[in-house]
């Protein structure tokens, strides 16, 4: 048992949780799957849709080769292995916004197999995560049920766009977790730029594989192998936050456990969360589920890569998030904390590269880390949305660098870049907030407020840090711009020797 | 009817190009020989008289420029299931009722490209589900050929008003689907000349669907050499077709009338099927003896898994009609039934939208493809494909060519096997295997019976050797000297 065993007590005893997740990423892609319609979001509806998309008799597919070499390299950044025999097979089912009758997935013979992904916690302790497989398929359109009392509309512009399904091993044990692995997965798939990650759009949705069990149970489980030494489960469906898959957990589980502890038994069964009151409820059972008469597509040939085209793909991967981290401690001298978080979102470390190309990298992550993330929380803004652009901040950084301004002044200019914009170099220069280096204008001054304050002066030699209301002084007799260190230096030789 | 449309494909283009007739007249003929007929043959679904008048006056443009393209101005049939933009396209199904594509199936783009006229769209089995014809919605097409005593025939199936079209002297060539037989069977009854290339030499693209792995487009002709043009006309690699073959299409006109001396013939030993007619294996020696006077060496084969073809068959093809007739739903074309809920829209569409005999297949293949029984029945059968397929490459390394029998009878009176789905599946026994192989496959009138009907025999090759196919067609049509035609009734 770790440190990070969730438990939750029940009436008879201590529970914990077991959690798969399947998560829907769509495909970074100009086209669909197997039409050549446009994908773009916010489309009018069923202004995307082609003859294939909408099922138009003798219509048939024709596979996107850059949704395939975007699922291999999704596949490479999740370590997993690529099959270079996949096949497509069809999913039948009955419903307006299935205009073919059936989705083509790949049910049996997956393109992506088993990898697995390092993933963090809050607390910054890193834990693993098993792929099982990932697979691509077809997107369903859109039923709109409430724009009419009795009638539903059907959108079909998500209609046959591509989705991989990827597919965890059941190694998540706590909300906090499950949140964390999709948080982590959507770094990769955005590194990757295979998947916008955007859960709001529905770029990316989870159904969310909850199960309760014994303590000791799993760890059985992970000896064997055996299912069966675990709890029955739920799928709840379509969880599009991260938010709402920890607080769908945490409300699933007890609900489990209530049922199980007052003698009943969990059914299988397909659930939905309902964000507004916090709840699952029943969507089908077991007995309800469809038979999907799964059969590989006559339409399709196998998949089939070649190794030559894999390894190129591996060859051209970008950096992902763990080697990004990793490179930001060992090249640049971060901190694993400070790494860790500017490496966490590819728009923070690409801001944060912007920032630091060419200057001192500890001080540029300070600047990213502190000020900017500090004030754009503040304001709720994404980094994408920053008014102070990774160029103005990084010329910023540099003045600082150079000794052109003081940390403190540079606070000053970034208010200034924030609420007005402008060139860091032409505002300091403008607004005459250079640092005064010349030793010999910071020595009248100190040499003005030793022969003032005499009594002062003497007590230094006793006390060292009462320097520190001489410093003070000078700083605001010369408006912030006094550099610390040559203040300082000089305090001394007058102080002190 | 005038003699001008008693004439070859080959020797129609042939007056087109030499400028003897325009193809307006040649469209004009065809149009008013079809209307004369349906009411005695209803072969025909539909007519589009202004687009055929424009294709043959494009047609005639080009003629008279000299720029003739294969089949210039030549009026051809295209069976219900292909896709004719703007004419209705309802695979001879109430459900598709209305339905008129807004494109071309890339096999009919071809064959105007190549320069042929629309002339109509010809009766089918319902989505190509039959043997007789009898399942279109239309009502059972009758086949020029009547029976001894008067009696009304079937002209076969699925593709049946394309081979009643052809044999009846309306048009110079049709298209059909060819899915366990529907082209070569409905040949062999009407005395026609009707080929299934290699699986994925012509695009299915833009053509409904039935069963997905066995559908092969191929044309109806009255000679094996019209036949060759029509199959050079329609064929091609289509990247809109994942199962399209990359491959260049050979000439097969030239393959015809080639030698066919020191070519070896396989004669399978198991299609000499229990209750067949003595006339059928009397045609099929027949054959053999032609062949063997034409310098062809006769050997006999085996291919064991024969007998196990038609359940696997009617195995695979279910299976993937249930799934491909899915979309015919209400929802969004064709025929549409309210319900008091979604359910209820469904089954009252496909209900009332579907026949009998495709609700049937649909349910067969509904099952055999469900959880629980999916391996003992669609895997097995896809194992059996594999057996098949294997039965033919052990044969060819031995053979060029085989040579069988079409079908297990001469077409056979109207309404005498449509209470029997398993006698009417019968009907496919010699044909399926080369669809469940994907291997060319064609039928060659070759005689008459006793009671004066046509009867075919069926020569089939290796996978892309569409050219040794003609080349042994072309000779047992040499040999046949099969001339007959129905006597006039229509």
């Amino acid at each position: 048992m770790s440190d990070h065993t969730y438990r939750i007590a029940g009436a008879t005893g201590d529970w914990e949780i077991v959690m798969g997740l399947e998560v829907h990423a769509q495909v970074v892609s100009n086209a669909k799957l197997f039409s050549g319609a446009a994908t773009a979001f916010g489309a009018a509806p069923n202004s995307q849709v082609s003859l294939v998309d909408a099922a138009m008799p003798g219509m048939l597919p024709v596979i996107n080769q850059h949704v395939v070499e975007q699922a291999v390299k999704t596949g490479l950044g999740l370590n997993a292995q690529i099959n270079n025999w996949s096949r497509f097979d069809r999913k039948n089912y009955f419903y307006p916004d299935l205009p073919q009758g059936y989705q083509i997935s790949q049910f049996q013979y997956p393109i992506v197999g088993e990898g697995e992904i390092e993933c963090e916690r809050d607390d910054g302790s890193r834990f693993t995560v098993g792929i099982e497989r990932l697979h691509l398929e077809q997107d369903a359109g859109k039923s709109i049920h409430d724009l009419d009392p009795s009638h539903t509309y059907v959108d079909l512009n998500r209609s046959g766009v591509a989705l991989m399904e990827i597919v965890s091993r059941p190694h998540i044990r706590t909300p906090e977790e499950a949140s964390a692995y999709v948080s982590k997965l959507r770094t990769i798939l955005r590194y990757l730029g295979t998947c916008g990650g955007d859960m709001e759009k529905g770029q990316l949705r989870a159904d969310v594989n909850v199960s309760v069990c014994r303590p000791g149970q799993y760890e059985k489980f992970r000896e064997t192998g055996d299912f069966s030494h675990l709890g029955t489960r739920c799928e709840i469906k379509n969880v599009n936050s991260l938010r709402f898959i920890r607080q769908a957990i945490e409300f699933e589980a007890k609900r489990q456990i209530d049922i199980i502890e007052e003698g009943g038994t969990i059914d299988q069964e397909t659930r939905l969360f309902d964000a507004n009151t916090g709840v699952t409820r029943s969507m089908r059972s077991k007995e309800e589920a469809h038979d999907y008469r799964y059969f590989p597509d006559p339409d399709l040939l196998p998949l089939e890569l070649q190794q030559d085209w894999v390894d190129q793909i591996r060859v051209n991967l970008p950096e992902l998030p763990d080697q990004k981290r990793e490179r930001f401690m060992s090249d640049m001298g971060l901190s694993e904390y400070d790494a860790g978080v500017l490496a966490a979102d590819k728009d923070r470390a690409d801001y944060f590269e912007t920032v630091a190309e060419g200057r001192d990298p500890k001080l540029a992550s300070n600047w990213v880390n502190n000020e900017l993330f500090g004030r754009l929380n503040k304001e709720g803004l994404g980094i994408t949305d920053s008014p102070v652009s990774a160029d103005q901040l990084g010329k910023l950084v540099a003045l600082i660098k150079d000794g052109t301004i003081s940390g403190k002044i540079a606070k000053d200019v970034f208010e200034i870049l924030w609420s007005e914009g402008g060139d860091p170099a032409q505002i300091v220069e403008d607004r005459g907030l250079k640092q005064v280096t010349d030793t010999g204008a910071i020595e009248a001054v100190i040499d003005e407020l030793i022969a003032n304050n005499p009594d002062q002066a003497a007590q230094v030699k006793d006390k060292p840090k009462t320097m520190g209301w001489f410093v003070g002084q000078v700083m605001k007799a010369m408006q912030g711009k006094a550099n610390p260190q040559a203040v300082n230096e000089i305090l001394k030789k007058k102080l002190l020797d | 009817m005038s003699d001008l449309l008693k004439l070859s494909l080959d020797e129609i283009t042939t007056k087109l190009k030499a400028k003897e007739i325009s193809a307006t007249e040649v469209a004009k003929e065809a149009l008013s020989a079809c209307q004369a007929a349906q009411s005695a043959l209803n072969a025909f679904t539909a007519f589009d008289e202004d687009k055929t008048l424009a294709m043959a006056a494009a047609s005639d443009e080009k003629l008279a420029k000299g720029e003739g393209s294969l089949i210039e101005g030549a009026p051809i049939a295209i069976k219900d299931l292909f896709a004719v933009e703007g004419v209705s396209t309802t695979a001879s199904s109430h459900i598709l009722d209305g339905f008129k594509p807004t494109y071309e199936s890339s096999v009919s783009a071809k064959l105007w490209d190549n320069g042929g006229v629309f002339l109509c769209k010809t009766s089918m089995d319902e989505f190509a589900m039959g043997s007789s014809n009898e399942t279109a919605f239309t009502g059972p097409v009758n086949n020029p050929w009547k029976g001894a005593n008067g009696e009304m025939l079937t002209p076969g199936g699925s593709s049946g008003g394309s081979a009643a079209a052809v044999a009846a002297d309306l048009c110079y060539g049709a298209t059909g689907t060819d899915t366990g037989g529907s082209i070569r069977q409905p040949a062999a009854f009407t005395g026609t000349v009707g080929v299934k290339a290699t699986y994925g030499r012509t695009s299915r693209w833009g053509t409904i669907a039935f069963a997905s792995s066995l559908d092969h487009p191929g044309p109806f002709a009255k000679t094996v050499k019209d036949s060759a043009i029509l199959l050079q006309a329609m064929s091609g690699h289509d990247p809109k077709d994942s199962t399209s073959l990359p491959q260049d299409v050979p000439d097969f006109v030239a393959a015809v009338g080639q030698s066919v001396k020191g070519l070896k013939i396989g004669v399978p030993k198991e299609y000499r099927v229990d209750g067949m007619p003595a006339e059928i294996e009397e045609a099929w020696q027949k054959g053999i003896d032609w062949l063997k006077a034409a310098g062809c060496e006769i050997v006999d084969i085996t291919l064991p898994h024969t007998k196990y073809a038609l359940p696997a068959y009617y195995i695979v093809a279910p299976a993937e009609a249930s799934s491909n007739l899915a979309r015919y739903d209400g929802m969004r074309y064709g025929l549409r039934e309210d319900g008091e809920d979604l359910t209820a829209v469904y089954e009252n569409t496909r209900a009332a939208g579907f026949g009998h005999e495709v609700q049937r297949r649909i349910m067969i293949g509904t099952y055999v493809l469900s959880a629980g029984y999916y391996d003992a029945y669609y895997l097995r059968a896809q194992k059996v494909r594999t057996r098949i397929l294997q039965d033919f490459d052990q044969a060819f390394e031995k053979v060029d060519a085989i040579l069988t029998p079409s079908a297990p009878s001469a077409a056979f009176a109207l309404g005498s096997k449509s209470d029997d789905p398993i006698a009417m599946y019968l009907n496919d026994v010699f044909t399926v295997t080369a669809n469940l192989a994907g291997v060319p496959a064609m039928s060659v009138p070759a005689g008459l019976d006793k009671d004066g009907l046509p009867l075919g025999l069926q020569i089939i090759t290796r996978a892309l050797d569409e050219e040794t196919m003609f080349k042994v067609g072309a000779a047992v049509e040499d040999a046949a000297g099969f001339t007959a035609k129905p006597q006039k009734w229509w």
